[in-house]
């Protein structure tokens, strides 16, 4: 691989966004992830490329680390931010259609939880392992989600709680979409959820942290499944 | 010396209350509705709570303004009332805990990142400072920051308390088991390092609450006494993890398997010690006899 995506990579993992960010110190005055992706692209290094090899694998190696407790909320938040820095240069490649997204994925937090932590946290590494994210926000009612499966066709649909309270109200929001939309799947998270909890609920699955959701849905995608 | 300080240094041992969110839920609360408006809604119902700790024993109980943060309100167009939910709620258990019971003003995070910039340092100071003023007002002795997991919310937080109150300062971190088995914050703080940057803080008693369970939160409390041998403690646990029974939410630490786990919090001289989600009276009548079965031994 050229390296000017190996640098980038590393820049996406460590959350150097450009050659102003102050952090990591110790990268302090080198180019960070924007101007890096600029300089793929004056190398003739393809879009496809600057995404495929550099990009989605080390946020993909984000998520991982995130799983197996090595970084945390802090680490990945700026992973996700140097992440957006080289999206936005890539992003006449994705209108023009040179580079598309895998495809559509729905997030919100259910009915009565006010806590989005967790969800965001779901966006920026299914994001960054190139998905197209439409976060419905929080205390989100089963009517809402069904409508924005209507205005988004999309195959997955993520439910999170954080309260043992409003984890129950996964059920009715499980049961609203799968009688509008027989083939969507539904994945549950948040401190609260566990398997059986998803197997009681009808939910497609269930993931502890970001990676297994993303493992997931990219397998789907790759099994030509969507 | 603060009235809590005081207190603690007189009986040695103090116990707290249990949960407020779910026994509110118990006794009819929504789980979409603003925990907090029940406080000028349903007054004798938040009264009742209060006064069931009490009654079990407790020397010093919360209040219920847990999310009456700025940012939480308004999502339920009720920020305007900031001070009015927070000082009626220290109000309702001031009035529960009579002459001889602390009242300790309960607040949660924002949930809003300072690292991401959604919101200023300015913005945090200025909701912790009107949940404070509205508990002092309200009648309460001390504020108790709780389920905190961010270190500049939690320095934010008391430094609001700090500057605009004369009210004593709880600050209690939350932790969860990392997967190489050692205990971290959601930011990957360990309590260690939490103890040390809330004591340069300046808060008051620091301690842990939520998490998983009395069993587990022994471990972390270990690792805050290792650290410092003095200062005052407070921990409060979750009632195990909560399992669904028949549609039922069952925690998995009834007050019968709580004994041994609170034992061990004495033994580790924490000073303070209630419950937190799914615990109820009755985990709180347990404790309260443990701490006086072994205030009568030391």
């Amino acid at each position: 691989m050229q390296e000017v995506l190996k640098q980038l990579a590393v820049c996406i993992e460590r959350g150097k966004t450009n050659r102003d960010s102050k952090y990591p110190a110790d990268l302090a005055g080198t180019d960070g992830a924007a101007e890096l992706t600029q300089s793929a692209l004056n190398q003739n290094i393809s879009p496809w490329d600057i995404l495929n090899l550099a990009l989605l694998p080390a946020m993909q190696s984000v998520g991982e680390k995130f799983r197996d407790s090595k970084i945390f909320i802090p680490e990945v938040l700026i992973a996700s931010r140097a992440m957006n820095a080289s999206m936005e240069i890539l992003k006449p490649y994705f209108i023009s259609g040179e580079l598309k997204l895998k495809g559509k994925i729905i997030l919100g937090t259910v009915t009565g939880d006010l806590h989005d932590i967790g969800k965001n946290l779901l966006k920026m590494v299914l994001e960054g392992g190139g998905w197209e994210v439409i976060d419905l926000g929080v205390d989100v009612k089963v009517e809402k989600f069904v409508e924005a499966v209507k205005n988004n066709p999309a195959r997955f649909v993520g439910l999170s709680a954080l309260l043992t309270t409003t984890m129950l109200n996964m059920k009715e929001i499980v049961a609203g979409l799968k009688k509008e939309f027989p083939g969507l799947l539904i994945v549950i998270g948040g401190a609260p959820v566990n398997q059986s909890f998803a197997d009681e609920i009808n939910a497609d699955a269930y993931f502890p942290d970001p990676a297994g959701m993303l493992h997931y849905v990219d397998s789907k995608y790759l099994n030509g499944e969507l | 010396m603060g009235k809590l300080l005081e207190l603690l240094k007189r009986k040695r041992f103090l116990v707290s209350d249990g949960a407020w969110g779910t026994q509110l839920m118990k006794l009819g609360l929504e789980s979409s509705q603003c925990p907090e408006i029940w406080n000028i809604t349903n007054k004798n119902i938040v009264y009742s709570v209060a006064k069931n700790y009490v009654d079990a024993g407790a020397d010093i109980i919360g209040t219920n303004s847990f999310g009456a943060n700025i940012f939480k309100l308004s999502h339920f167009n009720l920020s305007e009332k900031i001070f009015e939910i927070n000082k009626t709620a220290a109000e309702i258990s001031r009035e529960a805990a009579g002459n001889d019971v602390l009242v300790i003003g309960s607040t949660g995070p924002t949930g809003k990142f300072l690292i991401t910039g959604e919101v200023t340092f300015d913005d945090l100071y200025e909701t912790f400072t009107k949940q404070s003023a509205a508990f002092e007002e309200g009648g309460a002795d001390a504020v108790c920051f709780e389920t905190f997991y961010d270190i500049d919310e939690a320095k934010c937080a008391i430094k609001a308390a700090k500057e605009n109150t004369a009210l004593e300062i709880i600050c209690s971190f939350t932790f969860d088991q990392t997967t190489d088995g050692n205990y971290k914050t959601m930011m990957g703080l360990s309590p260690e390092t939490v103890l040390s940057e809330l004591l340069d803080s300046g808060a008051d008693i620091i301690g842990s609450n939520c998490g998983n369970g009395f069993q587990q939160i022994v471990r972390v409390a270990e690792k805050f006494r290792l650290k410092n041998a003095r200062i005052p403690l407070i921990i409060q646990a979750n009632a195990g993890l909560p399992q669904i029974i028949n549609g039922q939410l069952i925690y998995s630490e009834s007050p019968d398997r709580i004994e041994n786990s609170v034992r061990d919090l004495l033994e580790l001289n924490v000073n303070i010690i209630g419950g937190c989600c799914g615990t109820t009276p009755e985990h709180i009548r347990v404790i309260r006899k443990l701490v006086d079965e072994h205030l009568q031994i030391i």
